[in-house]
């Protein structure tokens, strides 16, 4: 299982690559894997101000659907729209050409709450 | 939980291992994807032992199965299967299954897994005419090798001609070494091949033999998920989902097994409820608005009404659309009937089509 040690992770499989007050998110190696072939990714929040843990979209594989949430509190400044024509990225590149959404933090304290790969690679056991 | 012959077969594969029916069964190996693709253009074999398996057999095995199923079993000959249902006595099914007639007197009913104890009491509890019962379920492994490539590929491994064993038919004969193999021309992917029914015992070592000869075919093993969207795609109902104690045969388009030619239980409930008509249908729909309608969904109409529900919903692999069935009231049964799917709190328009999804 891939966990780049570069990335910040929630528990809720979604990683976070911080450049200063932009960050971009997505969904983990492990979390493509477990939901298998994924067939649709809905954002429609780009625009929005959503708190932590709030629902920024949904992820749709053939037999299943799952929420994302929105790792820290932040506007939703970018969806990424290739994804509309090819949420295969997702699986094929998970960390890279399947990122999701690029956010503008409000509080960049909530970045502390967040997993280093080593937590995460713990969670997941 | 139970496992089938083959479940270290799956494990030591890298199946992703599920509980469904109280058997921690496969539901994908490679990728669902893949696995659908792979039935539809060349072979895939399913493990599908959980199925149930009852013989019936004695001077009123015959008069039995009249009784509890919906399809006329008089008309079956030796070596000839029959889809139906077994009507509840509330307007509902108890399950749907198989019947294979092995020789006189002696028939094979195929049911399913979650409803093996369920059928085998309906069953036992309706045989007041002293037909002999035998629950097989523990004895037989089953599986499914279903793709258009499934009679070439399996020809090595039996001396009966698969070609020639048109559809709902069945031969008893030699498959990869192991004697009294029924080979039946049926499945439920729409895509073709066999169902192969064999002895626990030589579970492993058919399934082997299966994935050796057909490796020349391209031949995959092929999990639960991708079962369900291939028979989706054909529009085929899912006991539990589509159809269930509460539904009536004619209610879900399985009028075609349903012959008042016979008797059977809850016969004049539904012979009147044919005369009068159903008052909603079991539809087939794709979604025209982006979005993946799921099992249990309400459907509404245009002005947000709720008037039915979908019962099986995905994104077709094989389509790459959305499609789903449902029930709705017979107002809105039509083929180019506007429905609408509620969809996380949004109303997505979806269309009424012709089965099957995929032709």
């Amino acid at each position: 299982m891939n966990i780049p040690s570069n990335l910040l992770y929630t528990k809720d499989h979604e990683w976070c690559s911080v450049d200063g007050d932009i960050v971009t998110v997505g969904i983990t190696d492990f979390a493509q894997s477990e939901l298998g072939d994924i067939v649709f990714v809905e954002v429609e929040t780009a625009g929005e101000t959503l708190e932590q843990e709030e629902v920024f979209g949904s992820v749709e594989a053939v037999k299943t659907v799952s929420d994302l949430f929105m790792p820290i509190s932040g506007e939703v400044i970018a969806f990424n729209e290739e994804l509309e024509a090819s949420p295969e990225l997702v699986n094929s590149d998970p960390y890279g050409d399947g990122w999701m959404i690029k956010v503008k933090i409000t509080d960049s304290a909530q970045l502390e709450n967040l997993l280093d790969a080593a937590a995460y690679k713990d969670l997941i056991g | 939980m139970k496992e089938t012959a083959l479940t270290k077969k799956h494990i030591d594969l890298g199946a992703k291992m599920v509980p469904f029916a109280g058997y921690n069964m496969p539901v994908q190996y490679e990728g669902l994807k893949i696995e659908h693709q792979t039935v539809r253009e060349a072979v895939g074999v399913f493990d599908v032992s959980h199925m149930g398996e009852f013989f019936i057999e004695g001077p009123k095995a015959l008069d039995l199965i009249q009784k509890i199923s919906s399809n006329d079993a008089s008309k079956l000959v030796p070596g000839k299967a029959q889809y139906a249902c077994m009507p509840n006595d509330k307007g509902g099914i108890v399950d749907d299954l198989i019947i294979y007639m092995i020789a006189e007197d002696h028939y094979l009913l195929v049911v399913n897994a979650s409803n093996i104890e369920k059928d085998w009491n309906w069953i036992q509890q309706h045989n007041d005419v002293g037909a002999i019962m035998r629950n097989a379920s523990d004895e037989y492994s089953l599986l499914a090798i279903q793709g258009p490539k499934a009679a070439e590929a399996m020809q090595s491994l039996t001396k009966v001609n698969l070609k020639e064993i048109s559809f709902y038919t069945f031969e008893i004969g030699q498959f990869a070494g192991c004697d009294e193999v029924i080979i039946s021309a049926t499945g439920y992917t729409g895509s073709g091949g066999f169902e192969v029914y064999i002895k626990n015992k030589d579970a492993e070592k058919v399934w082997d033999a299966v994935l050796t000869v057909g490796a020349d075919y391209g031949i995959k093993p092929i999990g639960l998920g991708a079962r369900d969207t291939l028979r989706l795609e054909m529009g085929y109902c899912l006991y539990g989902n589509d159809i269930d104690d509460s539904t009536s045969p004619l209610e879900a388009g399985l009028g075609w097994i349903t012959k008042f030619t016979k008797d059977f239980i809850n016969a004049d409930f539904l012979k009147q409820q044919k005369e009068e008509g159903v008052k909603r249908k079991l539809v087939a729909f794709e979604l025209v608005d982006k979005g993946i309608p799921r099992h249990d969904y309400p459907i509404v109409d245009a002005e947000g009404i709720v008037i039915g529900k979908v019962t099986s919903g995905t994104m077709s692999p094989s389509l790459n659309k959305a499609i789903g069935l449902g029930y709705v009231p017979l107002s809105h049964s039509t083929e180019g009937s506007d429905i609408f799917v509620q969809i996380r709190n949004k109303n997505l328009a979806a269309k009424v089509v012709k089965l099957p999804f995929y032709k």
